[in-house]
């Protein structure tokens, strides 16, 4: 530009670099830029994780030969009408009202932690607070369950703790309740629900973190500002706009007790969660079909869970 | 309603301390019953913090607070008669525009009926007919504008509070909101304070208004009153520009040291030479730098003997090209001697 060059000839006495030219390349095609953005999560999505599931949906379809014990690619109903059976309709209400029930505590719990930390601590203790609620998920998901287990055990230090407290009394009247009582806490459905709350919290706690990170100061001044008490603030304004964040919440809570099959194997007593069920299924009897149709019950109580949560105004936040 | 003889708002020795940050200082204020009153300054001049502690959002750290008579010093904003028009308008984002309005009306369990009767008001008074449906995200910054004021007075509250509401509209927005305001104002009847750093939007809506710098007020009156006399180096600066003079300059001018200040448009600008008249004060300059603002065009003036002045004038008879056409020509600064305004302290 300072010597007069006209701009034309200052790009010839120079040669773009061949990176240069491959930016300016897809810069001009945005479809191309697009396709290299997308090309590999699409892949994963579509191919490996939709496919996989397609797969899954078409198994379920099939039946098992109880004779000749092979699968028979033909479809049937059958494999869905297995699962109406007293024992396998068991399983699936045992596992449904333990994720209800861990969903529920999870919101319980994770609510007031997240209140407090968005709105009252301090920078400081908001870091501290992230960091506390991060921490257990760097170590392995099997190792607490593990401690979970020796925590809960008869002779364990939960235990201890209750009858140094002289609550005893009240946690053997728990066990002997029947359907969620046990001869130890660790082999008590009383027992996973402790451990599932514990393992799931932080995801509970972070969506509703960041849900109530969103609403503006001025936003609860103004509901005050026009007459409401902070109950009334709550109830209106604050709990409304943390709703996203708490179904996002439950959806993690929900579908993740829905089919896990550590704790239960671990803990509680030897009566089935769906996720035990599918394992045995496809692993030990081969039925792998059976297994199939097991698996599209978390994911169609989970479609349902969303309907409803949409129809009752969960996202009108969002 | 009728005006009480109470004032609206008493800060009787108001101090609000953040850690070592003397927001408000001392203050001691009346806002009279239904007067359109603004709190002008610089941000971080404690207008803010007042407002706050007159909603109840903050407290002060020492000093009483009434309104009307009463003292609420202690009482949270919801027990108090006063609503608020927040910056960003604080809209609640999951509700309807109707529901946002009658937010206040629902919280005191208002009838249905007198509810959508006094919505179905506000929204004409504000020109929103219609729109009750929407929500928030759907208006244009200028209508969330009018719905967080109706949202406020539908509450019918003896006092409102407005925390810069127009900032951020853009200049004609804002100009039709400012004269809409005033009119809102006037038909309801109602007292309105009002904070500000634009000065030009002080001016043109208040009865009167507090000029604000480091947690005190620096001076209080009508909008004329503070734009003619000003009373410190700073009130001159920040309301309108100000030619600030003193020493040798004001000794040269005024026959005395002390520190004067002069309105760029009180100084004509005239041919070298012009005959000085009794009663008038002159200098001879020559055109530095101007600017050229469609409506009028600011010069800064070299004086002769050193200093300068800013002047500002009318495009009358000029055209952009003959504006801009006199850098460096000679010209004899004239102007009334009872323009002058002796200011007192430092800016």
């Amino acid at each position: 530009m300072q010597n007069n060059t006209p701009a034309s000839t200052s790009g010839q006495s120079k040669p773009p670099s061949p990176g240069s030219r491959f930016s300016t390349y897809i810069y001009q095609r945005p479809s191309l830029f697009l396709l290299l953005l997308l090309g590999l999560p699409l892949l994963w999505m579509g191919v490996v994780y939709l496919g996989s599931l397609i797969t899954l949906l078409v198994n379920s379809f099939y039946y098992l030969d109880d004779f000749s014990g092979l699968v028979v690619r033909q479809f049937t109903l059958a494999t869905y009408l297995n699962l109406f059976t007293p024992a396998n309709l068991d399983i699936v209400r045992r596992t449904a009202g333990m994720a209800f029930a861990v969903t529920i505590a999870t919101a319980i719990v994770a609510f007031p932690l997240a209140y407090y930390t968005t709105r009252y601590a301090s920078p400081r203790l908001k870091g501290f607070l992230y960091l506390a609620v991060l921490l257990p998920l760097w170590s392995s998901y099997l190792v607490r369950v593990y401690s979970w287990k020796l925590i809960l055990a008869k002779e364990g230090i939960f235990s201890w703790l209750i009858a140094q407290l002289g609550l005893d009394g009240a946690l053997n009247f728990m066990l002997r309740l029947p359907g969620i009582g046990g001869s130890s806490l660790s082999l008590s459905p009383i027992g996973i629900f402790l451990v599932f709350v514990y393992v799931w919290l932080p995801y509970m706690i972070l969506p509703i973190m960041a849900a109530l990170e969103r609403v503006p100061k001025s936003v609860l001044e103004a509901s005050g500002d026009l007459g409401a008490h902070p109950r009334q603030t709550f109830r209106h304004v604050t709990l409304p706009l943390a709703m996203p964040g708490v179904i996002a919440g439950s959806i993690f809570t929900f579908s993740l007790t829905l089919g896990d099959f550590i704790v239960p194997a671990s803990l509680g007593n030897s009566s089935f969660f769906i996720g035990q069920a599918v394992l045995s299924h496809q692993g030990t009897s081969g039925n792998i079909p059976l297994a199939a149709a097991f698996t599209m019950i978390p994911i169609v109580i989970m479609i349902i869970y969303l309907l409803v949560a949409r129809k009752l105004g969960a996202f009108d936040a969002l | 309603m009728g005006v009480s003889p109470l004032p609206a708002v008493r800060f009787d020795l108001i101090s609000r301390y953040f850690g070592e940050v003397k927001a408000v200082d001392q203050l001691d204020l009346e806002i009279l019953d239904g007067e359109f009153f603004t709190m002008l300054g610089p941000s971080g001049s404690g207008k803010t913090t007042c407002l706050r502690m007159i909603a109840g959002f903050d407290r002060p750290t020492s000093g009483r607070i009434w309104l009307y008579g009463k003292d609420v010093t202690d009482l949270p904003p919801y027990d108090r008669e006063v609503n608020t028009v927040f910056q960003d308008y604080a809209l609640f984002p999951h509700m309807t525009v109707g529901e946002n309005i009658a937010y206040g009306l629902m919280i005191r369990k208002v009838p249905k009926a007198e509810r959508l009767e006094r919505l179905a008001e506000m929204l004409d008074l504000v020109r929103l007919p219609g729109m009750a449906e929407r929500k928030p995200n759907q208006l244009s910054g200028g209508q969330r504008q009018r719905v967080a004021l109706a949202r406020a007075l539908i509450n019918h509250p003896r006092l409102l509070l407005l925390d810069e509401p127009l900032g951020a509209l853009d200049l004609k927005l804002r100009q039709q909101m400012q004269l809409e305001l005033k009119s809102i104002q006037q038909r309801v009847g109602i007292t309105f304070i009002y904070v500000t750093h634009d000065q030009e939007e002080a001016l043109t809506m208040s009865d009167r208004l507090a000029v604000f710098n480091h947690g005190k007020i620096e001076q209080l009156g009508t909008p004329a009153e503070i734009y003619e006399h000003p009373i410190s180096p700073f009130v001159a600066g920040f309301v309108g520009t100000s030619n600030l003079v003193s020493g040798e300059l004001a000794t040269k001018l005024i026959g005395s040291a002390e520190m004067f200040s002069i309105r760029p448009e009180k100084i004509h600008i005239m041919p070298p030479g012009t005959e000085v008249k009794e009663g008038e004060c002159a200098v001879d300059a020559s055109v530095r730098d101007m600017v050229y603002l469609g409506l009028y065009t600011r010069y800064l003036m070299e004086l002769e003997g050193g200093g300068d002045l800013v002047v500002v004038q009318q495009n009358l008879n000029t055209t952009s090209m003959d504006a801009l056409s006199v850098r460096g020509h000679p010209v004899r600064l004239i102007w009334q001697r009872i323009h002058n305004r002796r200011v007192s302290g430092s800016s």
